[in-house]
């Protein structure tokens, strides 16, 4: 096996990448596929926490890049899904405790052992960013439909452009259908436009994903969720599949029966 | 002391350090730098550094593998000057200055000896967000330009897609410069020293030239320009 080595990255905060992380993860394990999640946000972790996975950690990313433990000892196996383990970052230090080159040695550590690697990308464009980056085949970027996160999607664009990190794909987060229809926000024409890159997920606005990531249950595995359809979609994707995007306009009966638009 | 003090010169600036790469074996280069660094560490540690690399021309992988090395021995690389437009390009690509003082756009500079009046540079688009194209002629963008983008040239820029950065044209002093766009709607638009913001607009955009008439800044559709 030959992992390919994936990194979710976004510029701005809390659009969504950890419970991205977390749900492709657990999409792709739940399709037999071997997954590792790398948390590489030092200093701010939250990967275990949406993964329910907090209370597991012994050793984390830190340790491992310093020596103080093997690989296999901090890799976490997930509570649901046997092929699912996740690296959990540390805590108590900071991102400038990991290199660029010390990512690119643990991706190629791992890579025989699985299909996927996904890298969790702390916010910004610093050195965190940098190392989320540094051992990716392919960066898939998260934004939300509103002008700032867009901007800042923009400028990681440009910024992996620039490191020639290959064509990068969009993931449109927290949509809100009923919102774009009344005008008051983006569309995904909108956001896909101006940002021009191969769009690989569309995912709505959904309250139950807060609720979800604090029980640490990720929503992939409801498949009454569409916010969980919606990433099974992504994993399907990435798999190399031809899955067309939801309808995310259509109605339940209820609305249907009342007649209401 | 031995042969790398010779290829190696430290010289402390206003901004840190200026550190001169001379000599065009490239990777020899490099690894003579990251040796000495290693042997000085404590000296290095915490430091901004400017990078002259003379004529070497350099691409994004080497360029950012050296900004990695240097980030790892805990050393900022904020600048890299270079006479090679190859390593120019790179170094803006990856976000780092080219010059150690930001020139100021409207500054009465000298204009440059040796540029045409006709001289343009091409850019292919779409610039990003973050994205910066300065040059001291005509510009050219194939693609968007994206809000959070910037553009200043000494002559005037045309933009072969949707304009919604910022673009300074004539930004020495040239009245006559134009600005045109397949779709005008920049963050802002200067040209010479008047600026301007895009009124909200309705209704399908079309081609439009931006230019200065009696100090003032206009913008008028491509067809009755063309009509004329």
């Amino acid at each position: 096996m030959t992992a390919k080595v994936l990194t979710i990255a976004s510029g701005k905060g809390g659009v969504g990448k950890t419970t991205s992380v977390a749900n492709i993860g657990v999409a792709l394990a739940s399709r037999g596929q071997k997954v590792t999640c790398i948390d590489a946000d030092i200093g701010l972790r939250n990967l275990d926490v949406v993964l329910g996975l907090e209370n597991r950690i012994v050793y984390d990313l830190v340790d491992v890049i310093e020596g103080r433990c093997r690989l296999r000892q901090a890799m976490i196996r997930d509570k649901r899904l046997p092929d699912l383990f996740l690296i959990p970052a540390a805590q108590t230090r900071d991102k400038s405790a990991v290199s660029p080159s010390d990512m690119v040695r643990l991706c190629d550590e791992l890579r025989p052992e699985a299909d996927w690697i996904i890298i969790d990308s702390p916010a910004g464009i610093e050195r965190g960013f940098r190392n989320a980056i540094a051992a990716a085949d392919r960066v898939l970027v998260m934004t939300n439909p509103d002008v700032s996160a867009v901007r800042d999607a923009d400028r990681v664009i440009g910024l992996l452009e620039a490191e020639e990190k290959g064509p990068a794909a969009l993931i449109i987060n927290r949509l809100n259908p009923a919102m774009v229809k009344r005008g008051d926000m983006l569309s995904v024409e909108d956001v896909h436009d101006l940002l021009a890159v191969e769009l690989i997920g569309i995912i709505p606005e959904d309250e139950s994903v807060i609720l979800a990531s604090n029980r640490g249950q990720p929503l992939a595995l409801d498949p009454k969720s569409k916010a969980g359809q919606a990433f099974q979609n992504i994993s399907r994707r990435l798999m190399g599949e031809q899955i067309p995007f939801m309808d995310l306009e259509s109605q339940n009966l209820l609305q249907r029966l009342l007649g209401r638009k | 002391m031995d042969e790398t003090s010779s290829l190696i010169q430290i010289k402390g600036i206003r901004d840190g350090l200026l550190i001169t790469l001379s000599g065009t074996a490239w990777p020899d280069l490099v690894s003579a730098f990251v040796k000495n660094v290693d042997e000085r560490s404590s000296f290095f540690h915490g430091a901004r550094v400017a990078l002259n690399v003379g004529a070497n021309e350099l691409r994004v992988a080497e360029l950012s593998s050296l900004r990695d090395q240097l980030s790892e021995r805990g050393i900022a690389l904020w600048a890299v000057l270079s006479e090679s437009p190859v390593t120019e390009t790179t170094a803006q690509n990856l976000g780092l200055a080219t010059r150690l003082s930001k020139p100021h756009p409207v500054q009465a500079r000298e204009p440059a000896e040796e540029l045409p009046e006709d001289a343009a540079k091409w850019v292919k688009g779409p610039l990003r967000s973050g994205g910066r194209v300065l040059f001291e002629g005509n510009v050219v963008v194939m693609g968007d330009v994206n809000p959070g983008a910037e553009i200043i040239a000494g002559g005037s820029v045309i933009v072969w897609g949707r304009l919604r950065g910022v673009v300074h044209a004539g930004a020495q002093g040239d009245e006559k410069a134009v600005v045109c766009a397949l779709e005008l709607a920049p963050t802002q638009l200067r040209i010479a020293g008047e600026i301007a913001v895009s009124p909200k607009k309705h209704g399908k955009s079309q081609p439009e030239v931006a230019c200065l008439k009696d100090g003032q800044l206009v913008a008028e559709p491509w067809q009755e320009l063309t009509g004329r």
